[in-house]
């Protein structure tokens, strides 16, 4: 096994593409997100990251603590455009690419040394190039697996190149605090301090069978493996499709359950259509609730034959979110539809009775009368609003 | 309280009330079995809010009182006793059991903390206790399991006159059973929906005995509750709110195709081909006058087939199920051979029993339908 696995991060992604575009903003703090009353940060660039301003932090807080930082609306157009401009720079050096979003992926490049030399002077060409083309920085992590490559950059964020070589994994590896472990959140990691845990090294150490009576079987062989250094995923080119999702943040808190259902059939309804378009249909539908106080949960439930059809979505969403809310102030709703596999693969088991020509010929419909005439022209009736005059 | 009783009966008890039992209580005293000794007889009682279960056993009464313990543990100890007297005494906090050389102490939990059990409603009819357990197998099988859909997790009892329906549907297949009993009033009319775990465990712990059950519910303007009694055991549940979607209707008077095949033998041909079929559970069957061919398809080209000998009545078709809801309709039907009645390939199939009559002739067999809507495939 050679150090032949790179994870490349771009830093900032988001700020770092509007600076580059505008020089004179360099040096100032930079802050893109949802500018609104309920707006995230999604990107801030290191200046303002020094105010304590970061990712997912509340807009209105991040004003609070950055009162002189420059706060902008995201452009994913540009994000995008640049964002194809590096995955292609990637691409020159391997086909073996695997992007994780706009601004992360993984290389296997063991195949492109003898035309590029080291995976070091790779990595070192491929940071060299970016910055040349684009003005923008980006951090580099190289080493023998996915998991080791993708904690080699987060270590040496921003700017940075961190190599990683098959005798050093375990010395770098074994003192990181247990959390940073692909798989372990909070409460994983409370179960393993329990039990004395709290390096690397301390769960990598200990017995599988004592850790699986902590966190279970399959967590315990992940947990072992990786704390060992293996991780057996490789780098996967064509990423499937997983999920089909939307969610909604609302202007101000809802409790009003008219209005969650309303907004959970409209999400229903895209996703659904989403879905269609896609070719694909799923098992497993997901609500995500993120109540006043920033908690969020996550609830699924899997249909025993798949769907695109968006009044099962619905069904499913409603009953869930019914049964977890509590009737508490929501500020946030989500639907995703998981365990995709391709329509045609599947056969439907229809309900007894069902009209041949049921819901889903009908969203069917509605989705070619969008196509053509746009997608105000036909909805739920129970989506129409009065005051803005539809009917 | 004390009280002597042989091994064979305590054992037969206890086992029976420690099933209902809870294993994740919401409080603890719901673990416990509730033992009660008055005039003669041990009364060991469970409660989970939702089922409650009692049963009378004769004993020699010492002393008279009340102890609760751990259900299970009670269970494990009594089975695992010698063939001998056992002696029951509970003191100050904690129970003893002595069986020959045998010497058990026990915690006891606060008998105060125990929930009342329901009381048993009026008795509204009786029907044998056998007849009753197979008939509820029949149904139960096609009730629901999702909780979000509550409704459908119910088998739908109807009791018009000497007639009684069980009815039961996850609104992909429906099953219904009719059969006779024995109402106290022949003029009753009611209908109750029982969540179907809870009837098929009571029904299928009733059936060995032999005798009669009786069916107890309250008249107009119950309490949400229906009991059933067998000898000296007394079970309630609650009742689910809602009656089943009415799919009755579905029901064809009249078919285009009719296919009879041996049960057990396309039980086992199904299982087989359904080996490739993975998670998408599909099987198809064609079938033409030449014979009915059995297949399935999986992903990554997996395929597997089967020829089977049957009679066939009709034009040639092919038609797709879930596996696993045409299995349980085969052996719901109870019979040696199978009858699969079809208007259309994609319109609801029923499934019936059939059954070598007086004159060895095959009869298909009245009083049970499995109802099960074949799968569709879309573009």
């Amino acid at each position: 096994m050679t150090s032949g696995i790179l994870h490349v991060d771009m830093d900032a992604f988001f700020a770092s593409c509007e600076v580059a575009r505008r020089p004179e903003l360099r040096g100032r703090p930079v802050i893109v997100g949802g500018l609104g009353a309920r707006g995230v940060v999604s990107a801030a660039n290191y200046p303002a990251r020094a105010y304590g301003v970061h990712s997912a932090l509340p807009m209105a807080m991040a004003r609070r603590r950055c009162p002189r930082g420059v706060f902008l609306s995201p452009d994913f157009t540009e994000y995008k455009r640049v964002s194809d401009s590096v995955m292609a720079i990637f691409r020159d050096v391997t086909p073996l690419v695997e992007p994780l979003s706009v601004d992360e992926a993984f290389l296997d490049v063991r195949g492109a040394r003898r035309l590029f030399g080291e995976p070091r002077e790779i990595a070192e060409g491929i940071r060299e190039r970016i910055f040349a083309e684009h003005d923008i920085t980006c951090t580099v992590g190289v080493a023998p697996t996915k998991f080791m490559a993708k904690l080699a950059s987060t270590k040496a964020k921003p700017d940075g190149l961190l190599v990683i070589e098959p005798d050093g994994v375990l010395a770098f590896l074994h003192p990181l605090p247990v959390s940073d472990l692909w798989g372990v959140g909070e409460k994983t990691a409370s179960s393993l301090a329990r039990l004395g845990l709290h390096t690397v090294g301390d769960v990598a150490a200990l017995p599988v069978a004592r850790l699986r009576a902590a966190v279970g079987q399959a967590a315990a062989l992940h947990l072992h493996e990786l704390a060992s250094g293996r991780d057996p995923r490789t780098v996967n080119v064509t990423r499937e499709e997983k999920s089909v999702g939307a969610e909604t943040t609302f202007d101000t808190d809802v409790s009003d359950p008219d209005v969650l259902r309303r907004a959970l059939l409209e999400l229903s309804n895209k996703v659904g259509s989403r879905a269609r378009r896609a070719g694909y249909v799923g098992r497993t539908v997901t609500v995500k609730i993120r109540f006043d106080d920033f908690r969020t949960i996550t609830r699924s439930r899997t249909l025993h034959t798949p769907t695109d059809v968006a009044r099962e979505l619905f069904t499913l969403a409603n009953a869930l979110l019914t049964e977890h809310s509590g009737g508490a102030a929501l500020r946030l709703i989500g639907v995703r539809l998981e365990g995709l596999v391709e329509t045609g693969r599947v056969a439907r088991q229809p309900a007894l009775g069902e009209r041949e020509h049921g819901w889903r010929d009908a969203e069917q419909t509605v989705d070619s009368l969008r196509e053509r005439f746009g997608a105000k022209v036909v909805r739920p009736a129970s989506l129409l609003d009065p005051a803005a005059g539809d009917h | 309280m004390k009280f002597r009783v042989e091994r064979d009966a305590l054992t037969t008890a206890v086992t029976w009330t420690a099933k209902s039992l809870p294993t994740r209580p919401s409080v603890p005293v719901l673990a416990g079995a509730l033992l009660s000794v008055n005039d003669g007889a041990l009364t060991i009682s469970g409660f989970d809010y939702e089922i409650s279960s009692q049963v009378t056993v004769n004993v020699e009464a010492d002393a008279p009182g009340t102890a609760l313990v751990s259900g299970r543990l009670l269970a494990e100890i009594v089975k695992a006793l010698p063939a001998k007297p056992v002696e029951f005494a509970a003191v100050d906090g904690h129970a003893e059991i002595t069986c020959g050389s045998a010497r058990f102490t026990l915690p006891t939990m606060p008998v105060e903390d125990y929930p009342a059990l329901p009381a048993m409603p009026g008795a509204v009819g009786t029907i044998p206790a056998d007849v009753f357990a197979t008939a509820v197998s029949q149904v139960a099988v096609a009730a629901g399991r999702d909780d979000t859909l509550p409704t459908m997790t119910g088998v739908q009892v109807e009791m018009i006159g000497t007639s009684l329906a069980l009815l039961a549907t996850d609104r992909y297949r429906m099953a219904v059973r009719e059969l006779d009993w024995a109402p106290d009033d022949d003029d009753i009319n009611l209908t109750m929906l029982i969540p179907a775990k809870a009837l098929s465990d009571t029904a299928r712990s009733f059936g060995p005995a032999g005798g009669d059950v009786t069916i107890a519910m309250p008249q107009e303007g119950g309490t949400g509750l229906v009991g059933f009694s067998a000898q000296n055991r007394h079970t309630t549940s609650r009742v689910l709110d809602g009656q089943l979607p009415k799919l009755r209707s579905l029901l064809p008077t009249a078919y285009n195709a009719k296919l009879r095949v041996t049960a057990a033998e396309l039980v086992e041909v199904s299982r087989r081909v359904a080996l490739v079929a993975e998670r998408d559970t599909r099987i198809q069957l064609r079938i033409d006058s030449e014979g009915l061919v059995v297949e399935a398809g999986g992903t990554e080209d997996a395929k597997a087939s089967e020829a089977m000998d049957c009679e066939y009545d009709g034009e040639p078709m092919t038609v797709a199920f879930n596996s696993q809801y045409l299995l349980d309709g085969l052996s719901a039907i109870n019979a040696p051979t199978a009858v699969l009645s079809f208007t259309d390939p994609m319109k609801p199939v029923v499934l019936t029993g059939a059954a070598p009559g007086e004159d060895d002739e095959v009869q298909e067999i009245e009083g049970y339908k499995y109802l099960l809507q074949p799968l569709r495939f879309e573009s």
